[in-house]
């Protein structure tokens, strides 16, 4: 077990991608999510995972419970966008009966199902039913009108016509269907934010069972950490069964050194926010909530 | 003669000396919070097998008056009326080590906030209070039920503080400080809490988990932030107490594999005894 203060605990890191062309097709980097969902779905290790489907507009996830693997493709791409996945947690257990779930999510969702095992406050049954959760690397996200201001104001295309989004190079790219690639320069999105994200103390997911980013890896690959026994068991028997091609993180560019930047930059600039709020107003501190 | 010594042999293994004192006080509740304890089926026979004597509790114990506890459960909230129930709590927490809130009546008052008196026998049983407006209140169970995961998990931790090695007792105080600081925080919960505490604070990551904890599906999330129907809440304080941005122990949660080894051991221990 390795331990790194920004990197979390892992067992091993490597840099890999579905070897499923359907997956692949529409994934939004090596498409290591939607194949872990699907081929735990597929062994019965879930009987049914929670995701960012799509919503009543154009990129707004809805939470969503996917029983099936055209279910869970539904949900590929990243959104950007804020999807109250945990909201569905107790009533995929009750209303559709699930006995293991499975979830994914960003950091601060695998930390709201932590807790909630740990601590389970009106969650009858959930803490033994969390069967497998994928964590997504995030560095931030976005309230749905953001997104909207970002790309049809700044990007100056509209929302609908958008086949992928994506953060990186110090931009934020915005594709669309026809083929054109808008940008935006990275500090112009700051301020469309979520507050909320700026006292996160987690980039790579270190509570999920399985996480995984573009960060580190080459282009249509996804850097993935196994950190969990749970997570460890099935993504081995994953691999030995043909489903992800892999390559060792220290053998790919831009490697593990770029995931740790970024993971301290964020780290760093939150515990900045936190010791900023005790000193926000005159003699009147914000609430810490680690503290 | 096999059988009995057999009895006989299992008897002498089961470590009573240091089993602690466990009591569990009925209040005005709906014994929820009781059904939820025996909820752990097997794992609560476990719990009074090896780790725990259940000294008192009106519908599982043949005891009439409230003796010594180690550890005090109390259920529902203290009709101000009944003389009885003031006696009781007073005296629970004169004869208690640690007195916990099991449940959001105990905690926050929650449905019982609501009534108005107006009961056969006793129309003027009106005024329900949780019992941290009488008395000191050590641990905090918000929940209407609290799940019984969330009773099993304090039920273990109380025995390691008390009985436990060092490593022990600073693994359970480390679990039991959040729902310790509950009980220092106030004797009102309700999704105003989260609104004055995490959403006006501007450190709500609209996760979902207030909607997914709420008995009465009272939440529902607009703009990505939670909105609260304020004529359904019934000031359980579930929500707040399960949001991450109420409270989160990075120390602790990042533990969660090996604390729930911990607890699947405890629970496993006497098995191989028998």
């Amino acid at each position: 077990m390795i331990e790194d203060p920004y990197l979390g605990k892992y067992v091993t890191c490597v840099s890999a991608r579905s070897t499923d062309k359907e997956i692949l097709k529409k994934a939004q980097d090596g498409g290591i999510a939607t194949a872990l969902m699907v081929y735990a779905l597929e062994q019965g290790i879930i009987d049914g995972a929670i995701v960012a489907g799509k919503g009543d507009l154009p990129w707004k996830p809805r939470p969503f419970v996917a029983m099936s693997r055209e279910d869970i493709l539904k949900a590929q791409r990243a959104k950007y966008n804020i999807s109250p996945q945990i909201s569905w947690l107790k009533e995929a257990t009750r209303s559709f009966g699930l006995d293991k779930v499975g979830i994914t999510g960003v950091c601060c969702q695998m930390q709201a199902v932590r807790k909630a095992q740990l601590y389970p406050i009106n969650m009858r049954d959930v803490p033994g039913k969390v069967a497998f959760a994928v964590g997504l690397f995030c560095m931030v996200n976005f309230p749905y009108d953001s997104i909207q201001a970002l790309v049809e104001d700044h990007a100056n295309q509209s929302l609908s016509s958008v086949k992928k989004m994506e953060f990186g190079k110090g931009k934020f790219f915005v594709h669309t269907e026809r083929g054109n690639v808008a940008t935006v320069p990275l500090k112009e999105t700051h301020k469309y934010e979520q507050p909320g994200c700026h006292v996160c103390l987690d980039y790579v997911s270190n509570l999920a069972d399985i996480s995984t980013g573009s960060v580190g890896s080459p282009g249509g690959w996804s850097t993935v950490f196994i950190r969990t026994k749970v997570g460890n068991e099935i993504w081995s028997k994953a691999v030995a069964e043909g489903l992800f091609e892999t390559k060792p993180i220290e053998e790919v560019k831009p490697g593990l050194g770029i995931v740790k930047k970024l993971a301290k930059e964020k780290i760093d600039k939150n515990r900045k926010t936190l010791e900023e709020r005790r000193n926000f107003g005159v003699n009147k501190a914000l609430r810490d909530p680690y503290a | 003669m096999e059988l009995l010594k057999k009895v006989e042999a299992t008897k002498e293994a089961k470590p009573v000396a240091n089993k602690i004192k466990l009591g569990h006080v009925h209040l005005s509740g709906c014994t929820g919070c009781l059904v939820s304890v025996a909820d752990n089926y097997q794992g609560f026979l476990k719990i009074l097998d090896d780790y725990a004597d259940l000294v008192y509790c009106l519908t599982l114990a043949d005891v009439r008056h409230i003796p010594e506890m180690d550890v005090a459960l109390v259920e529902g909230s203290v009709c101000i009326q009944d003389r009885e129930s003031v006696e009781d709590i007073k005296e629970t927490r004169k004869k208690s080590r640690i007195v916990v809130a099991l449940g959001s009546c105990a905690s926050y008052g929650n449905i019982t906030r609501f009534c108005r008196g107006g009961q056969h026998n006793h129309p003027q049983h009106e005024s329900y209070l949780p019992i941290g407006d009488l008395i000191d209140v050590d641990v905090y169970i918000p929940g209407c039920p609290p799940s019984p995961e969330l009773i099993r998990n304090v039920a273990i931790m109380a025995y390691l503080l008390l009985e436990g090695n060092e490593e022990q007792k600073d693994l359970a105080g480390r679990y039991l400080k959040p729902l310790m600081d509950l009980a220092k925080r106030g004797t009102t919960g309700c999704f105003c809490d989260l609104m004055d505490d995490v959403i006006n604070q501007g450190l709500c990551i609209g996760c979902g988990i207030c909607a997914a904890s709420c008995p009465v599906r009272a939440i529902t999330h607009e703009f990505g932030k939670p909105q609260g129907d304020l004529n359904l809440c019934i000031k359980c304080g579930s929500c707040y107490g399960a949001c991450p941005r109420s409270f989160f122990n990075p120390d602790v949660i990042s533990e969660f594999e090996s604390i729930n080894e911990i607890i699947a051991g405890a629970l496993k221990e006497g098995e191989k005894d028998d």
